[in-house]
């Protein structure tokens, strides 16, 4: 699940100020999981800036919606209706619940009232821990199920380093070496000779080095007509035949760039 | 030294360096600690070149050492080499991706460069930027890999062809025998062996008791037959730092005895008097460090000594002509 957590107040007070009626929009998924941006939070924090407001001597109108998926168009589309209401929305969804709401409505601004953190997992009430950075690279057959991209502050994927100390990593001794975890399970998952091999470099192509990533995961749902108005005819598939090749790309292998 | 030395065959050394001569005569190789300044203070640099000229067979540039900015690792190793003390460039993981590695390699070995230590870095944490993004990109395992491909194979990372050749680097990596767990460390030597180390320094040892333990793993494993295993001391300058080494830094253990031993050289010295202390302090930390050198000869396997005297180079000399390693081999 994506983990997040609410910005300061003076924090919110200073992207809303002057604004006099605001929509908050909460969302019903990951953010209601961990106690961050649900329908409970985001009543509260709407009361909790009107009342700032009148302490400053400002009047602010925090209205509350909750969708169930900010990230989802569909979810958010019923807040179409009364939207010219308000002067800013301030999403209480992750990133990408802010994203789907500015991007759907290019005509008000959209304010994050949390910080997105992670991908994690709940370890104990009220503790929430990252797992994943979504590579696009799963290196977890290689570690016993124990991502080092993601627990090791330097991204080792040979390690431990001399940071270990019994078994808790120097960067903070709260936290245990990822890599002291690898090896201590390493003869129960028969992993020994593999963690004795050097993991080659990464490929961070798939990663944010890469830019934007896009992926179709499923090619039978995949409709390009209903994702982008362009390219209607033949559905958005055209065949491509081989094109010969131009004077610039010749020009390119000629000096070994390509 | 005196003594008839046999020379390696050129054709047969990897980088030709100075250091890699010494290890391949098979004679105790001594290398030091050249911390570059936060600064750009040239005057200091040619003094501690002068500290370790002629004392050590090679010197450690290190690479921005606890993630503190200082002058740059490359730069200070060419200043050496012009200087005539031939460096030991300290190339860490944090700060560069691999197209600036192998840039920096190719562009410190045509400046004459030609010994590297690979690692992975300090955290960006413990240093004076602590919001820096770190780089990481590859590891230090995948650092000695693709060092050494560029100089056995002429490749770079990308398996393209370096024309003319690749930088003629000796290979260095560290090791930290006292870090968790302990029970894999001999194998994380074996591979950086493997990956195509030729040397190796290893993290600060006073324990030399518990270090010998270590060393028979190796030898019984014959990593020492392929690997040149430098162990690393450095004089202590007072308890209160013995205690911080000891409590502080994962990896170093710097055991009761020699705590007391730096308490009792300044129990009797008024507390006023502060420069009495510390010289008497710092007198005790180079007699320690002499006997710690003198015993790490003594362990089989052990090719050489990495002496880390941090900020404070001018206690090579002492330490060196102490252990009755002078004068360094010519070769």
């Amino acid at each position: 699940m994506i983990v997040a957590e609410q910005k300061d107040l003076p924090d919110l007070k200073r992207m809303l100020k002057g604004k006099k009626k605001v929509l908050a929009v909460g969302c019903g998924t990951c953010v209601s999981v961990c106690f961050a941006g649900g329908q409970t939070e985001t009543s509260g924090l709407a009361a909790e800036l009107s009342t700032a407001a009148s302490v400053d001597g400002e009047s602010l109108d925090v209205e509350v919606k909750t969708v169930q998926r900010q990230c989802v168009q569909e979810f958010i589309e019923p807040l179409s209706d009364d939207l010219k209401d308000y002067d800013a929305i301030l999403s209480l969804g992750c990133g990408v619940g802010v994203q789907t709401l500015a991007q759907r409505y290019p005509d008000t601004r959209v304010f994050p009232g949390l910080d997105t953190q992670f991908m994690g997992q709940p370890v104990e009430p009220g503790v929430w821990e990252e797992r994943c950075v979504g590579c696009g690279n799963c290196v977890l057959e290689y570690t016993g199920g124990l991502c080092p991209i993601t627990r090791c502050p330097k991204q080792l994927f040979n390690g431990p380093c001399g940071g270990s100390e019994g078994g808790m990593c120097e960067v903070d001794l709260s936290m245990p070496c990822v890599w002291s975890n690898i090896w201590g399970n390493a003869e129960n998952l028969d992993l020994t000779d593999t963690l004795m091999e050097i993991r080659p470099p990464q490929d961070w192509s798939t990663s944010r080095s890469g830019g934007l990533r896009r992926t179709v995961v499923r090619d039978d749902l995949h409709q390009p007509s209903a994702v982008s108005t362009k390219d209607t005819e033949a559905g958005g598939l055209v065949e491509e035949t081989p094109k010969p090749e131009s004077p610039e790309d010749a020009f390119l292998r000629e000096i070994g760039i390509i | 030294m005196g003594q008839a030395l046999e020379k390696p065959c050129v054709e047969e050394l990897k980088s030709g360096s100075n250091l890699e001569r010494v290890l391949a005569s098979g004679q105790f190789a001594v290398t030091g600690e050249l911390g570059p300044p936060r600064s750009m203070n040239l005057e200091l640099i040619n003094r501690k070149i002068g500290y370790l000229k002629g004392f050590v067979d090679a010197a450690n540039l290190t690479d921005n050492q606890t993630g503190i900015v200082r002058l740059s690792s490359i730069a200070t190793s060419i200043l050496c080499h012009q200087g005539g003390l031939e460096p030991v460039m300290q190339m860490t993981c944090r700060d560069r991706n691999r197209l600036a590695m192998q840039s920096d390699l190719l562009g410190a070995n045509i400046h004459g460069v030609k010994n590297l230590l690979c690692l992975s870095g300090d955290h960006q944490s413990f240093g004076d930027h602590p919001g820096t993004k770190n780089v990481y990109d590859i590891d230090s395992m995948q650092l000695i890999r693709m060092v050494s491909e560029m100089r056995d194979k002429n490749q770079f990372q990308n398996g393209v062809e370096i024309k003319g050749g690749g930088p003629k680097m000796f290979i260095g990596a560290a090791a930290s025998p006292f870090s968790s767990p302990v029970e894999m460390r001999p194998l994380r030597l074996a591979k950086k062996v493997l990956a195509g180390a030729d040397f190796i320094q290893t993290q600060m040892i006073f324990d030399m008791e518990k270090f010998k333990i270590y060393m028979r793993r190796i030898v019984d494993m014959g990593l020492h037959e392929k690997v040149s295993v430098l162990a690393g001391v450095g004089p202590l300058k007072s308890a209160p730092m013995a205690r911080f080494l000891h409590e502080k830094i994962p990896g170093i253990e710097v055991p009761s005895h020699l705590i007391e031993r730096m308490e009792n050289a300044v129990k009797d010295i008024d507390k006023e008097d502060k420069e009495a202390r510390k010289t008497a302090g710092q007198a005790e930390g180079v007699k320690i460090c002499i006997e710690q050198i003198q015993k790490a000869k003594e362990i089989e396997g052990v090719a050489g000594v990495h002496i880390m005297a941090i900020e404070w180079e001018a206690a090579i000399e002492g330490i060196v002509k102490g252990a009755g390693l002078l004068p360094r081999p010519v070769l």
